[in-house]
């Protein structure tokens, strides 16, 4: 099982992992995304569940399926899906950055001071 | 669509013990189903009076929409792979070739080729074989008949960790290919649970859970962390399963948590873990007994 984890449902994981490649560039705008069975072989899941979180990524307008060639990443998916994620960052990753902080009794700007450092020294790596 | 299996308030008693007990359950075609539960839940019962080999002692079973018992229209579209399989005194190539004479959707190709992925020898007598291979040949059989509805019953006794994970994935990219209703009865829940469509959990005969693994999945939770912040984060709730070590708690609670009780726990410290599939199926057994130690 190449990097699932439980409790999220598989459908959910899929569509995140399908999600991740696009937004990164892995997956270009127009590729052709991998298919339900190609799916279903690597993650070693069930075909309906591989379809199920293509289908998802279908509804949400990032992958459109093309009649007897496969599942495209649609045009506009990369901005449509960072838009989502930035809306979510600060609730997924800031509020419990600070949370923890102030357990650990980090102050405010001990918290600033290390995230301007560490985006200093990623500098190099960001796009 | 008429589902491939359907139970209605189905019994067999033995003597004045109930294998299955008023059963009712469906299982629709096309899909993969796990049937799951302890040994003694009724399993094999089940899987004997879906492939006519018993009778049930109350109640109905419709395989394709027919009675399955002595209906041989029914009885050639499903393939049923027992643990142990008992077979006559023949080579591998024998057993091979008249499964092929049985099954209308045989496929030799995928027969030839998975003879060759379990390194199965063709005139090898099969009670010489080790006991692998003859899960080995079992599995052959079971996907290469490309029945309508192919039963797994334990199918892999013998086999090692590789030769499973080469049967799981025959399996899965063959069912992909050719999609047919399968139904796999095993101890080795963690192993297929990824593979499943729905689940069906017997106890006592009884079905403790049927639905679709999607929904399993995040139905149970274990919180730990302090015993107090624990308590006081569970307070209200029902509880399925509680343990104490020192000032730690770990308890496992029902239904999965929306945002508000996931955020609330991260303010106490709390971790939150959702069961497994094999976890959850020691709770819905209802094995768990609630253990205290101080």
């Amino acid at each position: 099982m190449p990097g699932l984890d439980e409790g999220t449902p598989l459908f959910v994981q899929i569509a995140e992992q399908l999600a991740d490649d696009i937004v990164d560039g892995q997956l270009a705008e127009g590729t052709r995304v991998p298919s339900t069975n190609e799916l279903a072989a690597f993650y070693r899941i069930n075909p309906a569940t591989a379809a199920k979180g293509i289908n998802m990524l279908v509804d949400d307008g990032v992958l459109e399926k093309r009649r007897g060639v496969g599942m495209f990443v649609a045009l506009g998916a990369r901005e449509q899906l960072l838009a989502t994620r930035r809306k979510l960052f600060a609730e997924q990753y800031v509020d419990p950055m600070v949370a923890e902080a102030s357990r650990l009794g980090i102050d405010r700007d001990t918290l600033e001071s290390l995230i301007r450092e560490t985006s200093l020294n990623n500098g190099s790596r960001t796009r | 669509m008429t589902p491939t299996i359907s139970v209605a308030e189905l019994t067999r008693r033995y003597r004045d013990q109930a294998a299955l007990d008023n059963l009712s359950l469906t299982v629709e075609s096309g899909t993969v189903t796990g049937l799951l539960g302890r040994n003694g839940a009724g399993k094999t019962t089940l899987m004997r009076i879906i492939t006519g080999l018993e009778f049930p002692t109350d109640g109905q079973v419709k395989v394709f929409g027919a009675a399955p018992a002595e209906n041989d229209a029914v009885l050639r579209r499903m393939v049923f792979v027992r643990e142990e399989q008992a077979y006559p005194d023949f080579r591998v190539g024998h057993a091979i070739r008249v499964a092929s004479w049985f099954y209308p959707n045989w496929s030799a190709e995928l027969a030839q080729r998975l003879l060759a992925d379990f390194e199965l020898p063709l005139d090898r007598r099969i009670r010489r074989l080790s006991r692998g291979m003859r899960s080995a040949v079992g599995i052959v059989i079971g996907l290469a008949s490309r029945a309508d509805l192919t039963l797994f019953d334990e199918p892999y006794a013998g086999l090692d960790a590789v030769a499973r994970q080469l049967f799981y994935d025959r399996l899965l990219a063959d069912f992909a290919e050719h999609p047919r209703t399968i139904v796999l009865s095993t101890h080795l829940i963690d192993e297929v649970a990824d593979l499943l469509e729905h689940v069906v959990v017997l106890d006592h005969g009884r079905a403790v859970l049927d639905a679709p693994a999607d929904d399993i999945r995040g139905t149970g939770m274990t919180v730990s962390g302090p015993a107090i912040a624990v308590e006081e984060f569970v307070a209200g709730r029902p509880v399925w399963h509680r343990q104490r070590i020192a000032s730690r708690a770990s308890v496992v609670v029902p239904g999965s948590l929306d945002a508000a009780a996931q955020a609330r726990a991260r303010a106490l410290h709390l971790s939150l873990e959702p069961l497994s599939l094999q976890q959850l199926l020691v709770h819905a057994s209802g094995i768990a007994e609630e253990k205290v130690s101080a």
